[in-house]
């Protein structure tokens, strides 16, 4: 399973892209977590424009089977959602990384990114 | 405890399916993925390891007797070759299982039960058995493969020793012993649970990977694909069958689940008559409805269903989203009045997130009217 190197990681398996100069991050949904829910059928997010606390819900990823909330992996504002997903949740299964991003958050406090997992650990949580 | 293999696991792993435990048995949950492996079933033809379902034998001179008395419907309808879906009861109309029962001959049956109730029902079916028939569990030796889909029946038609075209649905060929790829016992069965034509095939188990792979052959030119328990549970609920354990248990009964059709008072006296008499008389308290979403959300077991004035008038038993329709659907039992349980009747469901509109509607889910 593939868990990019320059992204941090949660253990709600949630992946980070930080971007230092502007102090945001684009957050989406590992390719363990996209495996393990499956087929998605639709993403909603419920907290745009809002002002979040680290693990506060912003939204929930429903599949064919299962329903997973989804937390905020730091403080911040929910910037922008990816609108590709509102037809096409499956680039969620497809395309984790890239095209399946789900959110870009503005950071509250950046010094929370140092509290996020590094691949590594992340991959001993996903158990690969 | 580790769990139990069927004898195709080591094709479920090298086809790279995943994995799950089920029923104490170690199951393929998917292999390409749940909408993938749905759309295959409605448009050209799945294969299915349903090896881990059970099978007992029932022979004797009273086995008609036995069943009928076992089973609410009428096993008096069934000649050789015929088979029905049918409910077993507890005394007090609870359902203990949902079957199919074969008849072989005048004085052998097979019933045919959910994995997960094996072990209770052969206790249960014993426990009935007063005449002395012969009650064999020959789940363990017996290995079941589903062939669903449009193209089913040529796809087994190239590898069966006899003709199957003229096959009518809830009928059976036995084949001869050591007529197909050296089976002892082997049945070709039109039935399924998928709203599909299609059938199962009952085989030797140590015979099932041969046959596997003669199917997967046989069907190669039909889009064939493996097809897990995942999209058999979709498939299952968009055609609006029962799921065991969900939508009926033995604190249901089949009158509420809307199995009347198979609940025949007058078939002779099955255990469980007298108190569905009565319930039929009275009318049943609450009824299985099946409902499709009106807007985004997707019914999920345990889920509150409400009516237009929010008042909880019932609970979702089985829920997800069509892969035909792009919408939740689900089954629920609501509280007995027909501004509830007629088809078209708007209510609410209250799921883990949020609250959503359904509308309900008489299945299959899938088909228009």
């Amino acid at each position: 399973m593939e868990f990019p190197s320059d992204l941090y990681y949660t253990q709600d398996h949630e992946w980070l892209r930080y971007d230092q100069e502007t102090e945001t991050c684009m957050v989406g949904i590992t390719e363990f977590a996209q495996s393990e829910l499956g087929d998605i059928v639709f993403v909603e997010i419920d907290e745009l424009d809002n002002d979040l606390a680290k693990d506060d819900p912003f939204g929930t990823v429903e599949a064919v089977k299962t329903v997973a909330e989804l937390f905020m992996p730091v403080s911040g504002t929910v910037q922008e959602m990816n609108e590709s997903l509102e037809d096409s949740p499956e680039l969620l299964n497809n395309d984790p990384y890239g095209e399946g991003w789900i959110i870009m958050i503005k950071l509250s406090d950046p010094s929370e990114i140092s509290q996020l997992l590094s691949v590594d650990e992340y991959a001993a949580v996903a158990g690969s | 405890m580790s769990n139990q293999q069927t004898p195709l696991h080591s094709k479920h792993v090298a086809l790279g399916a995943k994995m799950m435990p089920f029923a104490g048995f170690d199951m393929p949950v998917q292999y390409t993925g749940i909408i993938d492996e749905h759309m295959t079933v409605r448009e050209q033809v799945g294969a299915f390891d349903v090896s881990h379902m059970g099978e007992v034998l029932v022979t004797g001179p009273g086995a008609f007797e036995y069943v009928q008395r076992l089973v609410t419907n009428d096993a008096a309808k069934l000649v050789d070759g015929k088979a029905m879906y049918t409910v077993m009861c507890l005394a007090n109309g609870g359902i203990v299982d949902d079957l199919l029962v074969y008849r072989l001959s005048e004085n052998r049956y097979m019933l045919v039960i959910n994995a997960s109730n094996i072990n209770p029902d052969f206790e249960w079916m014993m426990k009935q058995n007063t005449t002395g028939e012969s009650l064999e569990n020959i789940s363990d030796e017996v290995g079941l493969i589903a062939i669903q889909g449009p193209r089913a029946f040529e796809t087994v038609s190239k590898i069966s020793p006899v003709p199957i075209d003229d096959l009518k649905y809830y009928h059976f060929i036995e084949l001869e012993p050591g007529s197909f790829f050296g089976c002892e016992r082997a049945i070709l069965s039109h039935t399924g649970y998928t709203g599909e034509a299609g059938l199962e095939i009952y085989c030797d188990a140590s015979r099932t990977v041969e046959i596997w792979d003669a199917l997967f052959e046989a069907g190669k030119a039909f889009g064939i694909k493996p097809v897990g328990l995942g999209a058999r549970d979709t498939l299952r609920l968009e055609s609006g069958f029962c799921l065991y354990g969900s939508d009926i248990t033995t604190e249901t009964n089949p009158l509420e689940a809307g199995l009347g059709w198979l609940t025949k008072l007058d078939q002779g006296g099955f255990i469980g008559r007298e108190v569905l008499a009565r319930i039929k008389e009275a009318g049943p308290e609450r009824k299985l409805v099946g409902f499709v979403s009106q807007e985004r959300g997707i019914p999920r077991h345990g889920d509150t269903i409400l009516n237009s004035d929010g008042e909880e008038i019932g609970q979702v038993t089985s829920g997800t989203q069509s892969p035909i329709l792009h919408a939740g659907i689900g089954l629920g039992y609501v509280t007995n009045q027909s501004e509830y349980t007629a088809p078209g009747s708007e209510l609410n469901v209250q799921s883990r997130i949020r609250s959503f509109k359904v509308q309900v509607k008489r299945p299959p889910f899938h088909k228009e009217g």
